[in-house]
């Protein structure tokens, strides 16, 4: 009762990343109340998987193994959280704000009347006061996310329904383990018990699943790196970089020509364009052709060993510097400023 | 066999093209400076409905809108398209709702639209990003979703199908009707409008709008009775006013902090460490990272 709950989702028969980065976080949260982390995972052949999320702190897992529940659609889902909710009463559920989370989500808490709050950038416990009510709610979840198209940051807060529902996306959060030999116990839901036959109405016909594909476009903050990388192995440290911040890498054209990033990761008038909320351009002289596709971005930082690239006019901040000397900084001073 | 069908569709302010101003300096939103346009992938929701409409004769198509009653434009801009008819669904209670009292509201809406085979919504709206409101619809309609619909392609003897566009790939569902479905930016493009269309329906009007009319306007909707856009306030649908607006929103903003910098200025940093560090602290601060 009264604890932190993550739904999670498999991938290729494993818990995802990104349910294991919402445990590292659930994990913190529930120390920060002091309650029990709870995990739920549903589908087929889950044999074990228990053992995936004991390491990152879940106290109890539940795992509801039945071929109804396997390939994933709503209705099934809803039906099994929904009623284990009213069970087990937590005060805080988080979820993958993946194609699963985003799809399931919502539906839940439609039939919880309980608020949801998508793509959360940050999760905080802390207190609220109403003064028109004189009323004091004590460690509430902060849900901060971006509205507006990125253009700004609210905190969204549920005072008085539960559970407080929150998406994270992928690389949002960090994933560590909490303690290797952690040993939490092993609920198993007997589906029969949740299932009615009208749940059962959606069938998938055909599905067809490729591997992870870039998704530059989608991407809240952007590494891009052009032709002043100077090689392909030098753009693994923009891709270090990028998964530590939770961001995804685009190239210039130039880059992509010479052979160090792949053409969908291409960024301007013949590439995508997009709208992050931060552009890092790295090794990038800004030519019209490239700007084109990420002017729109909320702040750009560039890292360019030329004071007087073009790039440097329409970046908040410029560092001037060799690309592989500030980006392994970068990286470093991040990860020592977050735990 | 003709569909029943009603898209959802929003109004919102163009937060994709945002300039520089679009802030103002105590860090909340300028609206005024963001143009309010048809929420895109609502569309692409609307270009699945009128692709139905052709294929199967005596199709209808209305759209459906929450807002306040400059949100009438949405409902030309559908008529202009293609679209049979449109609800404006406006009223100072809903101000202030979030998804769920959104949900709400306009799922009492759809229940007094008699015979509904299908809802189409787009995925989600770009003021807010959530991508909430279809599947809370659904859950409340008791309905089937199909969310990131990129093709119906068939809707036939009462069985929707339809291919879904998924992060890691590709699936073709199929599902009894009505259902509701929510529809990508992948889908096809909307088609343009309709001069024809936009001839027939330019004087397409609201109640309220018809009221505000200066002396000299004719009201033409007693022969023209297409021309009259249906206003619904929180008495004309079934609801329970406690579900509605600030009060009916599990969700409630406690802050707003702006992350657009204000008249920038570059700033220019080296390479040392202290610089770098100082850098990563602030972005760690403001949000913008981690
Ligand atoms: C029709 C047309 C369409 C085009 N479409 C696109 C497009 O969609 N996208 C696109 O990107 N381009 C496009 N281009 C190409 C565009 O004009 C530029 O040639 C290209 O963007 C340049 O890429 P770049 O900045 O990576 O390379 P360069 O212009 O070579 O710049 C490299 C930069 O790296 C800096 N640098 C070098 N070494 C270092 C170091 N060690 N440390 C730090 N900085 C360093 C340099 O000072 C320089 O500023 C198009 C061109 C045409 C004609
Ligand atoms: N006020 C509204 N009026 C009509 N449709 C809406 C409204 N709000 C949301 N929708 C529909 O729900 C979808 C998802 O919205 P959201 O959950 O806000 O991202 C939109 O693309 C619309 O189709």
């Amino acid at each position: 009762m009264n604890n932190v709950f993550v739904i999670c989702e498999t991938e290729e028969g494993k818990v995802a990343d990104i349910s294991l980065e919402l445990m590292t976080k659930g994990r913190s949260l529930a120390n920060d109340l002091k309650c029990k982390l709870e995990a739920v995972v549903l589908g087929h052949n889950l044999k074990g998987l228990e053992n995936e999320l004991y390491p990152y702190g879940a106290d109890e897992v539940y795992i509801g193994d039945d071929k109804r529940l396997d390939p994933y659609t709503t209705l099934p889902h809803t039906a099994v959280i929904v009623e284990l909710f009213k069970e087990t009463k937590p005060q805080i559920a988080l979820l993958g704000a993946s194609t699963f989370g985003r799809d399931l989500g919502p539906r839940i808490s439609s039939a919880l009347q309980s608020g949801l709050t998508a793509d959360c950038t940050a999760l905080e416990i802390g207190d609220h006061f109403v003064k028109k009510e004189n009323k004091e709610y004590k460690d509430l979840l902060y849900q901060i996310r971006p509205a507006f198209g990125g253009n700004i940051v609210a905190t969204i807060i549920n005072p008085d329904h539960r559970p407080q529902m929150a998406t994270v996306r992928e690389g949002v959060m960090k994933m560590e383990v909490f303690d290797k030999s952690y040993e939490g116990k092993l609920n198993t839901l007997d589906i029969d018990k949740y299932l009615k036959p009208e749940d059962m109405v959606v069938k998938v016909i055909e599905r067809h699943m490729e591997k992870s594909k870039v998704n530059i476009k989608n991407s809240s903050i952007i590494v891009a790196g052009g032709y002043g990388m100077g090689s392909k192995e030098n753009f693994d440290i923009l891709y270090e970089l990028a998964d530590s911040i939770g961001a995804e890498v685009g190239a210039s054209r130039a880059a992509v020509d010479a052979g160090y990033a792949d053409h969908e990761r291409q960024i301007g008038q013949t590439g995508v364009t997009v709208r992050p909320k931060l552009y890092i351009a790295c090794g990038i002289s800004g030519q019209i052709q490239h700007t084109a596709g990420m002017e729109e971005s909320a702040m750009v930082i560039a890292v360019n060993n030329d004071p007087g690239a073009p790039i440097n006019k329409i970046a908040d901040y410029v560092i001037t510097g060799e690309v592989m000397e500030v980006i392994p900084k970068m990286v470093k001073y991040y990860k020592q400023n977050t735990k | 066999m003709g569909l029943n069908i009603i898209v959802l569709a929003k109004q919102v302010p163009d937060t994709r093209n945002v300039g520089k101003d679009a802030m103002k300096a105590d860090g909340t939103v300028n609206r005024a400076a963001l143009a309010a346009i048809f929420n895109p992938e609502d569309l692409n929701a609307l270009e699945q409905a009128l692709r139905l409409k052709n294929r199967y004769k005596g199709t209808s198509i209305t759209i459906l809108t929450m807002g306040p009653g400059r949100a009438a434009d949405i409902i030309r801009e559908g008529l202009y398209r293609g679209a049979d008819k449109g609800y404006l669904l406006t009223d100072r209670a809903f101000a202030g709702s979030d998804t769920l009292a959104t949900s709400y509201a306009i799922s009492h809406a759809i229940r007094k639209i008699e015979d509904v085979d299908l809802i189409i919504a787009g995925r989600q709206a770009i003021d807010g990003d959530t991508a909430q409101v279809g599947p809370q619809v659904a859950e409340k309609l008791g309905l089937p979703q199909l969310t990131y619909a990129e093709e119906v392609i068939s809707a036939e003897k009462k069985k929707l199908v339809v291919k879904r566009r998924l992060e890691r790939g590709v699936e073709t569902v199929e599902c009894p009707l009505p259902a509701v479905i929510t529809v990508n930016s992948s889908a096809p493009a909307c088609r343009p409008r309709n001069a024809k269309l936009v001839m027939k329906y330019k004087h397409a009007k609201t109640i309220t709008e018809r009221q505000n009319e200066s002396e000299d306007y004719i009201d033409l909707t007693a022969d023209r009775p297409y021309l009259n856009i249906e206003e619904w306030s929180v008495n004309d649908i079934d609801v329970d006013s406690k579900w509605l607006g600030l009060s009916g929103s599990p969700t409630k903003v406690k802050k707003i902090e702006n992350i657009v910098f204000q008249a920038k200025e570059t700033k220019h940093i080296t390479s040392s460490n202290e610089e770098i560090n100082d850098l990563m602290k602030e972005l760690i601060a403001n949000h913008t990272i981690g």
